[in-house]
């Protein structure tokens, strides 16, 4: 079976009671959200003027995140779909205002309130028809749509995310673009299997200097020394490490997938309503290897 | 759910085009303490709608708030520590925030509002 939460049930039925105690009772997931939710802050780059800011947590879950958020000073409101979790951040006393929502929907936020949002291993679940009235890319429309218009000229929004797949981060980047948004992926630890860790970095308004996308952590640990890696420093507007990685390595990690993998994926791919080219004998064929 | 929050939030119902302020049902009100912060009330009174929160806490029981708000106002600390009570102290514990312009109301359990829309509503 996947490993992918997303690929095993609705949120709000995967994040049920049972999950949702993980959260208050697994020391690692507590200090992994707290450390995603640190570099998040930091990514955000808010005013460094000691004057509390109003954030927005989506997909706030069991308020880890939120704990985070409140420990720097600020003053937040968390939108989470699943009940299981809003519990959890009751028991756990959060300090901001919990809403059950779906960001799908679209978040009922004034227009240009808000001054920063963050959200943490949330935003993929966007990507998944979980209804048969969900259509991936008009849940991921609405979101960033009202995400754009509740945020204040110049505030940021910053997401760690797990796509499934280079697809995924590009449909989701790319509904951002379109409400408006500029900004890139960060990649932090783009080598390391382990450590790698995505975000989105997104600033509401035109771009401008404060719009390009921040320097990712861990990029050098190995080296890459090609013909591209001299200009990185000037173009820093998309860092994304697959486009940085010499080509020999990204062969020697692919991991060789067989046909029954292909055809599962299809079929997923197919249930949340996309495109995808019929099965025939050539399906997940090996190619020769001069393609 | 503090007024700051009641302040912000608008109905997200499709169609919808007046969804503020939301009109608040009271079955439980608590009050919990808060750091007082000045220069977060200042930047705060900026975005907030006032009148909203004027009608918001007197209908949560708090009638202190002036009518209007001005500018010079912010250096006064008897007007900040109101106005502070009324949008960070307050809790809509239980009760139900309905959207002006279609009736639907939202229950708020536990101090959580729950504005999950219908599938026709969205
Ligand atoms: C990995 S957990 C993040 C937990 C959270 N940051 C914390 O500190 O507990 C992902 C969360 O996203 C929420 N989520 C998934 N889809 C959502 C949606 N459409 N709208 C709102 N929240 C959603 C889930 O319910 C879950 O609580």
């Amino acid at each position: 079976m996947t490993s992918r939460p997303e690929l095993k049930a609705p949120p709000e039925i995967f994040y049920n009671d049972e999950e949702a105690r993980k959260y208050t009772s697994s020391s690692r997931i507590i200090e992994i959200q707290a450390q995603l939710t640190e570099r998040a802050l930091e990514l955000l780059a808010l005013p460094d003027d000691g004057v509390p800011k109003l954030l927005l947590d989506i997909g706030c879950g069991s308020g880890l995140s939120g704990e985070t958020l409140t420990e720097s000073g600020h003053q937040w409101i968390g939108f989470d779909i699943s009940p299981s979790m809003l519990d959890v951040a009751l028991e756990r006393e959060a300090e901001g205002d919990l809403i059950l929502g779906d960001m799908g929907q679209g978040l009922g936020v004034r227009p240009g309130v808000i001054d920063g949002a963050i959200s943490i291993s949330a935003v993929q679940w966007l990507c998944n028809a979980d209804k048969s009235c969900h259509e991936p890319r008009k849940r991921l429309k609405s979101f960033f749509e009202s995400l754009y218009r509740c945020l204040a000229r110049g505030a940021r929004a910053v997401f760690q995310v797990y796509p499934e797949n280079l697809a995924q981060r590009e449909l989701i980047l790319g509904y951002a673009m379109r409400a408006g948004f500029a900004g890139g992926v960060v990649v932090d630890f783009p080598h390391s299997a382990k450590r790698r860790k995505e975000y989105l970095v997104l600033t509401c308004g035109p771009p401008s200097l404060s719009s390009a996308t921040p320097k990712a952590k861990g990029e050098d640990e190995e080296s890459c020394s090609d013909e591209e890696s001299s200009g990185d420093e000037e173009n820093q507007t998309v860092s994304i490490s697959d486009r940085h990685r010499p080509r020999k390595k990204q062969k020697l990690n692919k991991k060789v997938k067989g046909r029954e993998w292909v055809l599962r994926k299809k079929e997923q791919m197919r249930r949340k309503g996309n495109a995808v080219p019929q099965d025939t004998k050539y399906t997940a064929r090996k190619r020769k290897a001069r393609f | 759910m503090r007024l700051l929050t009641h302040n912000m939030l608008s109905s997200n119902i499709k169609g919808v085009t007046n969804g503020f302020p939301l009109r608040i049902e009271v079955e439980k009100v608590v009050e919990k303490s808060v750091d007082f912060n000045p220069d977060f009330l200042k930047n705060m009174l900026a975005k907030i709608e006032y009148k909203a929160l004027v009608e918001a806490s007197r209908i949560m029981g708090y009638a202190e708030l002036p009518d209007h708000a001005e500018p010079s106002m912010l250096e006064s600390d008897d007007f900040l520590r109101k106005f502070h009570h009324a949008l960070m102290e307050l809790h809509l514990e239980e009760g139900t925030l309905v959207c002006p312009q279609t009736g639907r109301k939202f229950p708020v359990n536990k101090g959580v509002p729950n504005m999950l829309l219908h599938e026709d509503e969205v």
